[in-house]
């Protein structure tokens, strides 16, 4: 268990997860009969459906010699077996069968974690598993709200969850990182806003009668194809704890009402980002882009996705690079600007949460 | 939730030590590690018996959230083997070496149904659980038997705690558990967690099993230190080794081999495992089985025992021994 000691609010530079949370184990395609396996919070869980459809999450390693179960077959309505001797789990974890002797070790189980499915996710909760309750998922409906289409991946990306965070909830990166699809100049001239509240961070951001970035206006088009002219611009990010970011992201054509609300002349995306610490420096990033229009083509689906994914490679390509940066020069500061404000509310957030698990030493 | 069984070892300060029933006493630890104690848990000790260290379980009660105060509660047993008399003789100040709690039973969230079951001192064991069904809601059911209410620790608390969901049976009050009614109670969504006499586990492993219950779903604790029989002192003869050893009351057959420099194949030391397992060749008396490593069957056949906790007694009667028994039972055994 890690503890890391805070002299002040500000210069963790990246932080270790809190526990007592729901983090995303997979899509819900991704879990099958075939039993998988994935490191989430550091532990090894393998993953995989009853008969019945239900999803099943047990530490990945035998009671007997951790041998990995994922490696095993699902045998019966709901267990599992491991592929070394042949000892067969449930889907509590709890030993149903020992070859070999005619009794069961009453000792005999393997941890199984608490599992909701929910929004196309396979949520899974690492810590007290008397604390989990299903009302704390974090909201990401769109992904499978009829009133909206569209897809996802996931990235598996070799750095500290936090820097994701980071990234997500200050988007003047997008200039810099993103020239020519999604950033603008717009977007650091631009203000913004910042609320929160015991476990949700919101920025808004605002841009009026600007030009709009390439990727913007040709989704405009998809919907109103003769207009050329410029657009209001919004991003409204929400982070919920510990590791979820909806970017509430459009462009309406210039003047229609966007800002007071009226966003009938533009298009709407949700950019529904949740970030699963896979280890202190690795992070399973789950992404999807949901549109609220031309929502029966498939076209614009596959468009949108990959168009999504390319931009978040390069992305990808600066948090690897920042990770690399930050563990080679383990004697450098993080400091702050004023566009981190999110991104330090998120940071006292997580540092509460981790507080409240004994996990992180009170400021000084 | 994660089953952790490495020790840590820690000191810790007891706080107090107060009664709490009929020769039990509550202890109040502080740990110099805290780690909370989830349900279920419980916490290995080093006790001092004749000047000697030894090792002993004892189930966490009640554990605040973060851990830094833990509670036990320990029965002062008239043939224990020593550590309880140790354990009744501290006073707060005293520091002892504790383990970080660990997990041998641990409650799974999410079943339909609970019944946990309390005999005697098993209450140590379900008492943190019951606290944390009643906190998530579940359907629960406390049940706590005992022979007198006199000899029932926390009575009062868990009644004002669980009211109707307690469920309490007394022998001399003439309320006695009939098992069949409990265990007809439970369906295939019931998990049933026990800890208390051997006897009472047995019967309702027994009926478990009649009534074609998944035995996954009955959970209990057992700590190999309960038997059909009083613990009566014996003689173990190993031929192998050219040794003859004595095993008084307050020792295993399995210490009192190591004692006499006899290399034992041992691991869990309560029975479970099966690793301390040794043929008998010859025996006067009868085997008191302890373990729940053999099935019904293998215990009936009498040719292997597990010397960490099972015994060997002079009557072979099924009753209780009485102490006028004409001299020691003697078993002679074969090890690897």
């Amino acid at each position: 268990m890690t503890v890391v000691q805070s002299t002040s609010s500000t210069t963790n530079k990246v932080l270790p997860h809190p526990l007592n949370a729901w983090y995303v184990a997979g899509w819900d395609h991704e879990v099958t009969r075939k039993p998988m396996s994935r490191r989430i919070a550091n532990r090894p869980v393998a993953l995989y459906r009853t008969e019945d459809g239900q999803v099943v999450a047990l530490a990945d390693a035998c009671w007997h010699r951790l041998a990995p179960l994922s490696m095993g077959k699902t045998v019966g309505k709901d267990g599992i077996q491991c592929p070394y001797h042949g000892i067969v789990y449930n889907s509590a974890g709890r030993c149903v069968s020992m070859p070999a002797q005619e009794t069961i070790n009453p000792s005999a189980t393997v941890p199984s974690f608490p599992i909701v499915e929910r929004y196309r996710y396979v949520w899974i909760w690492m810590g007290d598993p008397t604390l989990a309750d299903p009302d704390l998922v974090p909201d990401m409906h769109w992904a499978d709200d009829p009133g909206w289409a569209g897809d996802g991946k996931v990235i598996h990306a070799p750095c500290n969850y936090q820097l994701v965070l980071d990234n997500l909830m200050d988007l003047t990166h997008e200039e810099f990182v993103h020239e020519g699809s999604i950033g603008n100049d717009a977007l650091s001239q631009a203000g913004f806003e910042v609320t929160h509240t015991s476990t949700t961070v919101t920025l808004s951001r605002w841009m009026t009668d600007i030009e709009a970035p390439p990727v913007w206006a040709g989704y405009l088009r998809e919907r109103f194809p003769d207009y050329r002219g410029n657009v209001d611009r919004w991003q409204i990010i929400t982070f919920e704890a510990p590791s979820t970011i909806c970017l509430d992201v459009g462009v309406a054509k210039a003047g229609t009402g966007a800002p007071e609300g009226d966003r009938s002349q533009g298009v709407n995306g949700y950019v529904l980002n949740t970030v699963t610490p896979e280890t202190e420096r690795s992070s399973h990033y789950f992404w999807a882009f949901m549109r609220n229009f031309k929502l029966d083509s498939q076209r614009v689906t596959t468009q949108t996705r990959e168009g999504v994914s390319r931009i978040f490679a390069q992305d990808e390509e600066m948090l690897v690079a920042q990770q690399a940066a930050i563990d080679a020069n383990p004697d450098y500061e993080f400091y702050n600007l004023n566009i981190d404000s999110g991104g330090m509310w998120v940071r006292r957030i997580l540092e509460s949460m981790l507080a409240a698990e004994g996990r992180l030493a009170a400021s000084a | 939730m994660a089953a952790t069984n490495i020790e840590t070892w820690q000191s810790a300060t007891v706080v107090e030590k107060i009664p709490v029933a009929d020769g039990i006493a509550r202890i109040v630890l502080i740990p110099s590690l805290p780690l909370k104690a989830e349900p279920g848990s419980h916490v290995d000790l080093m006790v001092e018996i004749n000047g000697e260290q030894a090792k002993r379980s004892y189930s966490v009660v009640e554990s605040n959230h973060d851990g830094t105060r833990l509670v036990i509660s320990v029965m002062r047993a008239p043939l224990s083997r020593g550590g309880s008399i140790f354990m009744h003789g501290l006073v707060a100040g005293q520091q002892l070496e504790i383990t970080q709690p660990l997990q041998n039973f641990p409650l799974r969230v999410g079943a339909q149904r609970y019944i946990l079951l309390a005999g005697g001192i098993g209450v140590t064991a379900v008492a943190n659980m019951a606290a944390v069904l009643k906190r998530l809601k579940a359907d629960y059911t406390l049940v706590y038997v005992g022979r007198s209410r006199s000899a029932m620790a926390y009575l009062a608390e868990l009644s004002e705690l669980h009211g109707e969901r307690l469920e309490v049976h007394v022998d001399d009050e003439g309320s006695s558990l009939k098992v069949p009614e409990l265990v007809g109670r439970a369906d295939a969504d019931t998990e049933l967690y026990m800890c208390g006499p051997i006897r009472l586990m047995d019967a309702v492993r027994r009926t478990w099993v009649e009534r074609e219950l998944d035995l996954p779903n009955l959970r209990y604790e057992t700590f190999g230190n309960s038997g059909w029989y009083d613990p009566e002192e014996f003689i173990v003869r190993v031929p192998k080794l050219d040794l003859e050893v004595r095993v008084p009351q307050g020792r295993s057959m399995l210490e009192a081999l190591e004692d006499a420099g006899a290399e034992m194949m041992f691991d869990c030391r309560k029975g479970e495992c099966g690793l301390c397992e040794v043929r008998i060749t010859e025996l006067s008396g009868a085997i008191d089985h302890r373990d729940v490593f053999y099935s019904e069957r293998q215990q009936r056949l009498g040719t292997k025992m597990n010397c960490c906790v099972s015994r060997a007694v002079t009557s072979a009667t099924g009753a209780r021994s009485d102490t006028n028994h004409a001299g020691p039972a003697v078993i002679t055994i074969g090890v690897s």
